[in-house]
């Protein structure tokens, strides 16, 4: 049954199609803001599927085996992501301590994969993109784990599991003004993760070409697009399962959890279209100044009692 | 086969390349991109690199120069690729056709190297966006063709 968990329900073939749709409502909804008719529905679907029946150019700079393996654990591990925070909202008890380090932990692995996979294919531009990646990474982690301390201290423990019976029981953390701070900083820090636009300095098309991407091709490039998509996905339901209750799978909770991820992706996209493109510079200030300062205002809010 | 000329079909992602054109037909191109005609309503998206790529635009006479760069960008292309030669130039080499450094229009250079080259004329003086547009829908019908007759591509 576990493999039936990786692969179908809350897993790949459920995340893939979820993903791919928020997508496209990301792109029919900036394609409103320019006053565009935007994409069908399907797009998103015909893209990747073209992707995957396209040939895969290798580079002669590259090193073969990284090149095609990154691809492949990113998307590996965004789906494990996606399927343990499915699971945790349905069962809590399937939660085990110390889970949402396990969590950082995976989410933080595409980000990598991008690194590696940029840096072997051997390109200049790539290895700029890559470099730009690795900065920002180290930017948005560290005030994303103190955001994280206020939610864990506050709750007492490092179990999902735990945080989400927490908030069953004396309302989401998201209700106090120490999670409303938590929540924007974890918000912009994932929004550095999905490489969307104020923090696309990474793939910067403008600038680099295609950046991080720019020697992958067909299936490889595939898989990174279905990973993306995957991890629109994850983030908002991250923000809901650590901040906002959870997402109660019976019932008007139904209705609600999907209300809620309509809104954070709104949110996303808006952040998306009304922000011009950061310098790598800005960027690292921007998260090791304000959204530092933020998280341990919220952090030491929390500890007063707020 | 179907799917993958299906797909293809609905989400062509482009690469601009300019092969010594005089930006007119360039600034036609980025016409067509703009709100104003909106071709991500059918799928068109501009990429940055030629390995995205599903159609080349390529505008200008290509000139000696630019020729090996144009086959390699060709070659370097995932196939199946279309390309697109756009303005009288490209397509037959206008008034350039006997300069001393053209290096043949764009059908001639990508010929060269790929015989089945799918190559697809937009002819004009720079030629409108909708008459851009107009050679999508041909290349899409081709494509169609292409999947009724189940041709390998």
């Amino acid at each position: 049954m576990p493999i039936l968990y990786y692969l179908v329900f809350p897993g790949f073939v459920f995340v893939s199609v979820v993903g791919l749709l928020t997508a496209w409502f990301d792109r029919k909804l900036t394609a409103r803001i320019q006053w565009r008719k935007g994409p069908p529905i399907l797009q998103n679907f015909y893209d990747v599927i073209k992707l995957l029946t396209k040939e895969v150019v290798i580079p002669e700079s590259a090193n073969p085996t990284i090149f095609l393996l990154a691809p492949a654990i990113a998307l590996s591990a965004s789906v494990l992501v996606a399927t343990m925070l499915g699971i945790y909202n349905m069962n809590y008890n399937a939660s085990f301590v110390g889970d949402l380090i396990v969590l950082w932990y995976l989410l933080t692995i595409p980000s990598i994969m991008i690194i590696l996979g940029a840096s072997a294919s051997g390109n200049p531009l790539a290895s700029v993109g890559a470099e730009r990646e690795i900065n920002q990474l180290f930017a948005y982690e560290f005030p994303m784990i103190i955001a994280f301390c206020v939610v864990i201290f506050r709750v007492g423990s490092i179990s999902i599991g735990k945080i989400l019976e927490y908030q069953a029981a004396n309302g989401p953390i998201l209700y106090s003004v120490s999670g409303v701070l938590a929540f924007i900083v974890v918000l912009f820090a994932l929004q550095a993760k999905l490489g969307l636009v104020p923090f696309d300095i990474p793939e910067a098309e403008t600038e680099l070409g295609a950046g991080i991407f720019m020697e992958y091709s067909g299936a490889a490039l595939g898989a990174f697009k279905l990973t993306k998509a995957i991890l629109l996905y994850v983030s908002p339901v991250f923000l809901i399962t650590l901040f906002w209750g959870g997402i109660k799978v019976h019932g008007l909770g139904l209705l609600w959890a999907f209300l809620k991820y309509i809104l954070i992706i709104v949110i996303m996209t808006l952040l998306r279209n009304t922000n011009p493109r950061l310098r790598i510079d800005q960027s690292i200030k921007y998260f090791w100044g304000w959204m530092t300062l933020i998280s341990i205002i919220a952090f030491i809010l929390m500890r007063v009692g707020y | 086969m179907s799917l993958k000329i299906g797909s293809l079909k609905r989400s062509i992602w482009v690469y601009h390349l300019a092969c010594s054109p005089c930006n007119n037909c360039d600034i036609e191109i980025l016409d067509v991109l703009t709100p104003r005609f909106d071709v991500e309503r059918f799928g068109i998206v501009l990429v940055g690199s030629p390995r995205h790529a599903d159609a080349l635009l390529v505008t200008g006479m290509v000139n000696r120069q630019i020729k090996p760069r144009l086959q390699e960008a060709y070659r370097q292309t995932p196939k199946p690729c279309v390309v697109f030669a756009i303005g009288s130039c490209a397509v037959s080499g206008n008034f350039f056709r006997r300069s001393y450094n053209m290096a043949g229009p764009v059908d001639r250079v990508i010929k060269e190297i790929d015989p089945n080259a799918i190559v697809v004329y937009v002819p004009g003086c720079p030629p409108k966006p909708e008459a851009i547009i107009s050679s999508v829908v041909k290349a899409i019908k081709f494509l169609d063709n292409l999947k009724k007759k189940k041709v390998k591509v």
